[in-house]
């Protein structure tokens, strides 16, 4: 197993630059999520880490080795796809050998390997039967038992999840990250869903047009956004925008709204123009006496919780509050927001301004 | 819009019962639900209402008239299928204004150009009007099909799974809107889906079925907090209730097999307990997986926690629902 660092790495094809100059470091045993939309550039790094794309400038190194230049076949990694390709005419022991029997490994050996991949996956009762029978989780799971059982430095995952349903996919995503947590292999994972991100990751890099937006553990990218892009991707309902109009000065800890003087964290350094006010829906409140007010425009049910999305004059806005809470359609309401949370942003750049609270993890990338 | 009633409706495929003896009204003015997994019959219902299968036994009312024997055409519904199908060669006033040029509505011209503005308005894409239907976006095509069902004053509207095929967060703008349209419409609405959050967020009913049978009906706070059974409790919630051996923990009424606790109806600090498996960052709320004597909990937590696996938690139910061995809930243990 081994720490992967990426280093300034490019890659162009043509005129389009798909990554453009990428640091960061995945340490040893890590889960490590690459997130964006789609061309975001994250399958691109993913195969040139992989060695199925070549970068265009740029280092990486997998345990210490420089490997960028290097093809697939020497990097020793095993690549786990969308689509799990299995040999069809093979049954699922032979499939799960097959890159011990390439490699020349005595049969006895091979077959003690198998059994205990096969223990580790649950997959014991089905070794003998042919793959084209299996559900889609079984062929998942032999799929993942190939990349296994070569024990190599790392994992590299490209949606193995996308194509399965979503109660399913809850599912297999629990038991890959208990698998993971069983075997400590370094592992880059690819995905478009911020939930999958949350859930699996130890580590996240967000990405958007070939540019590493943000990078660090789930927990602080969710609270402390280095933009709004990182800001409204993740999260569901994502971050509210207030936008205003105006300075804040560095040192400030108030801002002020369309009259309203609403508590920020101390702000490192100060910004005027277009500004947004970034305020997360678990962390608004509605109060009879706050002087900020909205329209309540939609409720949304959701067991406990309910989602309430309100008309401010500073643009829509949603507050999840308890459910048991009164809220009516058509009702003005004063909303109250937890100050310490807030992230506010300069509109024309997008960039979050640095806090007393944030700068700690924008420091980090 | 009309009151619609089945009455011990069936309807077999070879020896599959697809919906088996279903009763259920939906009120004038109601937002029906009909939530239920893959193969629950919910597609067949609708079909059956629609008038696009026939039944083998039951009665279908619309307006207090049965309508078993009438075509597709005679019984005035407006269905909104899950693939947007509209005519490419047509732009979005073309689409929208198809229906009503129906000989059998015979509507006048200026009355047409009226609607279509109405429900063009409504569904915000006016200034998409003269656009060839191919030129617009999956969730404006959506819109279009949605609009173009819109457009006639049928008994009810009948849509299925209308918004799955749509990304994140268009479904979440689309759910906001569709339940605005229908309020302010005062539409009789019968929807089906497999996806809870459509469920819990827009239905003013949620009708529960399991393999074709209705098993449970009520406004989504009522199914959320007073399930009738293990299958239903285990419909809403995410995450979803953790189902245990009612032995697990003290106090279990005498005929209960299992324990279902929600996520949030776990306190900790006293009672058993259980080791912390893994902590999950998600944000706005933080999952804790605990083992309790070999069984999987997942419970929620402070979201900045600093519990970490190897842990120990001490957790004890509240207000927990108890079901006997069949799955039933026993209805006096609330505790």
């Amino acid at each position: 197993m081994a720490e992967i660092v990426i280093r300034n790495l490019r890659k162009e094809f043509g005129n389009f630059t798909a990554v453009q100059s990428s640091s960061f470091t995945i340490e040893d045993g890590e889960f490590f999520m690459l997130l964006g939309p789609s061309g975001c550039g994250k399958t691109t790094t993913l195969r040139m880490i992989a060695g199925l794309e070549l970068p265009t400038s740029g280092e990486i190194y997998i345990g210490g080795e420089e490997v960028g230049q290097m093809p697939a076949s020497k990097r020793d990694i095993a690549f786990v796809f969308q689509m799990f390709a299995l040999y069809p005419h093979m049954n699922v022991r032979r499939n799960i050998s097959y890159p011990l029997a390439s490699q020349g490994m005595p049969k006895a050996q091979r077959r003690e390997k198998v059994a205990e991949v096969a223990r580790i996956l649950g997959i014991e009762g089905i070794l003998d039967r042919p793959v084209s029978g299996l559900s889609g989780g079984d062929r998942q799971r032999v799929a993942l038992g190939r990349a296994i059982v070569r024990e190599p430095k790392c994992f590299l995952m490209d949606e193995p999840l996308g194509a399965l349903d979503a109660e399913f996919r809850e599912r297999m995503a629990e038991e890959l990250r208990a698998l993971h947590d069983r075997m400590g292999a370094t592992t880059v994972y690819v995905t478009h869903d911020q939930l999958e991100a949350m859930q699996m990751g130890d580590k996240i890099v967000v990405m958007n047009h070939g540019v590493v937006e943000q990078f660090g553990a789930p927990q602080d990218i969710y609270d402390w956004p280095a933009s709004m892009f990182v800001a409204e991707f993740i999260g569901s309902p994502p971050m509210n925008f207030l936008r205003f109009g105006g300075t804040v000065e560095t040192g400030a800890s108030r801002v002020d709204l369309g009259g309203s003087s609403l508590e920020v964290p101390m702000v490192r350094q100060g910004a005027s123009g277009d500004l947004v006010f970034g305020v997360r829906p678990e962390h608004v409140r509605l109060v009879d006496g706050a002087d900020y007010r909205g329209e309540i425009v939609a409720t949304e049910y959701l067991g406990t919780t309910q989602i309430v999305t309100l008309a401010t004059g500073h643009g829509e806005l949603k507050a999840r509050v308890a459910s048991d809470q009164p809220a009516r359609v058509g009702e003005t309401v004063g909303l109250s927001f937890n100050g310490q949370t807030v992230t506010l942003f300069d509109a024309a750049s997008g960039r979050a301004l640095p806090t007393a609270l944030n700068e700690g993890v924008l420091a980090n990338g | 819009m009309a009151e619609v009633i089945l009455s011990g409706v069936t309807k077999r495929f070879g020896a599959t019962t697809a919906v088996d003896d279903m009763s259920m009204t939906i009120a004038d003015g109601a937002f029906t639900v009909l939530l239920g997994p893959t193969g629950a019959g919910k597609t067949t219902t609708l079909r059956l209402i629609a008038g696009l299968e026939q039944p083998d036994g039951g009665d279908i009312r619309i307006a207090g008239r049965s309508v078993t024997g009438e075509t597709p055409a005679e019984r005035n519904v407006a269905m909104v299928f899950q693939q947007y199908s509209l005519y490419p060669h047509m732009t979005v006033r073309e689409n929208l204004s198809f229906p009503l040029r129906s000989p059998m509505l015979r509507t006048p011209a200026p009355e047409i150009a009226r609607k279509v503005g109405e429900v063009a308005e409504v569904l915000r894409i006016a200034h998409k009007l003269d656009n060839k239907a191919t030129a617009l976006s999956g969730g404006e095509m959506q819109r279009v099909s949605i609009g173009r069902a819109l457009v006639r004053n049928p008994a009810i509207y009948l849509m299925d799974e209308p918004l799955s095929s749509l990304d994140a967060k268009l479904r979440s703008d689309l759910r906001v809107e569709l339940k605005r349209i229908q309020a302010s419409l005062g539409a009789t609405m019968l929807y089906v889906t497999h996806d809870q959050i459509e469920a819990m967020t827009m239905a003013t009913e949620v009708g529960v079925l399991d393999e074709g049978r209705l098993v449970q009906t009520g406004s989504p706070r009522e199914i959320y907090e007073n399930p009738v059974s293990l299958y239903v409790a285990g419909r809403l919630g995410l995450p979803r209730i953790n189902a245990l051996p009612a032995g697990l923990f003290p106090g279990a009424p005498s005929g209960a097999a299992t324990i279902g606790l929600r996520p949030e109806h776990i306190g900790h600090g006293e009672g058993q307990s259980s080791r912390v498996v893994r902590v999950e960052h998600l944000g706005d709320q933080t999952r804790l997986h605990l083992e309790l004597e070999g069984h999987d909990i997942v419970t929620l937590t402070d979201v900045h926690t600093t519990l970490a696996p190897g842990d120990t938690v001490a957790i004890a139910p509240r207000n927990p629902l108890y079901f006997d061995a069949a799955g039933t809930r026993i209805q006096a243990a609330r505790i």
